[in-house]
């Protein structure tokens, strides 16, 4: 079973949940960080990394000797990342989304492979379990290509031997979250109950329901605020898995780099309860899916 | 005199000058001896969600134009523009098609050396990495 912590709004506490959530789930389980513009699971849960490798885009190459400036790559390439200016073929790299067309299509052999840096994978073990992570190159706008070779990395792994994985995923409703979240059994929606948290939650929600995966609502922050996620969750039949107190202990814990689950009995019961309840919701869903 | 090519609003010389490059409505290639026009319309450039600057440059290069009159003029643009061959003046507003054809005509308009606008959306901004003419 694969879980994928999301949200709209950015700073719900995705890896407080993440963390957590690792902490109290039975063996074997998989720690994945696919926010890899921001990766930070790893500072809470002090894995030792022992491998890694940098993940790289094909993008295209020209020899200008067999170019015969047909233009055929320009006017195919949707990104303008390979343009014929005048009698010069010029090439964008960071613009490319390495689709390879402009390489299939170039009648006269010019284009070749290249490659862009997308950012590095590693791997490790933490006290529980294996970890994967992405770091996404500084000045790389583009996660969405990292992503998928670090959950292929996760597949391999699962493939293997068989584990269950905990996804922590980066925050939006944008292509980066819809990818970190379309391979998952379920997923967990982070949200706190303010307007900002309401709205994203929304959009994210939207965003994620064509996918037809079982969701469900985690309250971070439960008692600040108003009642719009609330009402929001009830209206759409989104069932709230877990609240999580608002109380500074824990944001003391969180600042320190604890795991909250394991910093009282109470918040250990909470995500176990939390565990519990993906199990049936997950195990649910996996059903109506066969 | 070559052909001038200005960003404009519509296909007029009394247009006023779309100050945005890439973006512009459409682009008036001008005889600036005769004062004839053709219009290129810049409708496709102007829906793309990135890589507008390099298709208006693309286009403008197409159109045989050897000097661009315009407002801004992002790094990427700049860069293909330059690698056409095709001189810009930027920086440009608030006027009409035939008063930047004659600033430009009365040797009033600086050439630029360097694009006036940065990158946006996060695309390499700001640190070099724009893409190598080869």
């Amino acid at each position: 079973m694969k879980i994928s912590v999301a949200s709209g709004k950015g700073g719900t506490g995705k890896t407080t949940v993440s963390a957590s959530l690792l902490s109290v789930w039975p063996d074997p389980v998989v720690a994945v960080d696919l926010d890899v513009e921001e990766p930070n699971l790893h500072l809470f849960l002090h894995p030792s990394i022992s491998g890694g490798r940098n993940a790289f885009m094909e993008i295209p190459k020209v020899d200008e000797s067999l170019c015969n400036r047909c233009g055929q790559c320009s006017s195919l390439c949707q990104f303008k990342a390979i343009s014929l200016m005048g009698e010069i073929l010029m090439i964008f790299p960071e613009m490319c989304h390495g689709c390879g067309g402009c390489i299939a299509i170039c009648p006269d052999g010019a284009l070749s492979v290249d490659f862009r840096d997308m950012g590095d994978i590693s791997w490790g073990r933490w006290e529980k379990g294996d970890f994967i992570m992405g770091r996404l190159r500084v000045g790389e706008a583009m996660s969405p290509p990292l992503m998928r070779a670090v959950m292929a990395r996760l597949d391999d792994r699962i493939t293997a031997s068989p584990a269950d994985a905990v996804i922590d995923a980066p925050p939006g409703a944008s292509c980066p979250a819809v990818n970190a979240v379309m391979d998952s059994d379920m997923i967990l929606l982070v949200t706190e109950p303010t307007p900002f948290g309401a709205y994203d939650m929304k959009l994210a929600h939207e965003a994620f329901a064509p996918m037809n995966k079982p969701m469900g609502v985690v309250v971070n922050r439960a008692g600040l605020g108003n009642s719009e996620i609330y009402d929001y969750c009830e209206a759409q039949d989104l069932e709230i898995l877990a609240e999580i107190p608002y109380d500074r202990r824990i944001a003391e814990a969180y600042a320190k780099g604890c795991i909250i689950a394991d910093t009282s009995g109470e918040m250990r019961r909470l995500f176990t309860g939390l565990f519990e309840r993906i199990r049936q919701r997950a195990a649910g869903g996996m059903e109506a899916a066969k | 005199m070559g052909k001038i090519a200005v960003s404009c609003e519509e296909p007029s010389l009394d247009s006023r000058i779309d100050p945005r490059f890439g973006r512009a409505a459409g682009f008036l290639i001008v005889d600036p001896d005769a004062l004839t026009f053709e219009f290129i319309d810049n409708g496709a450039s102007q829906v793309m969600a990135q890589g507008a600057g390099i298709q208006a440059a693309e286009n403008i290069a197409r159109s045989g134009a050897k000097v661009l009159l315009t407002g801004y003029v992002g790094p990427k643009a700049f860069q293909g523009l330059t690698a056409a061959g095709i001189k810009i003046g930027q920086d440009m507003e608030n006027i009409t098609v035939r008063q930047a054809i004659d600033l430009y005509k009365s040797g009033k308009v600086n050439m630029a050396e360097a694009p006036n606008r940065m990158s946006h959306g996060g695309m390499g901004q700001g640190h070099g990495r724009m893409g190598r003419g080869r």
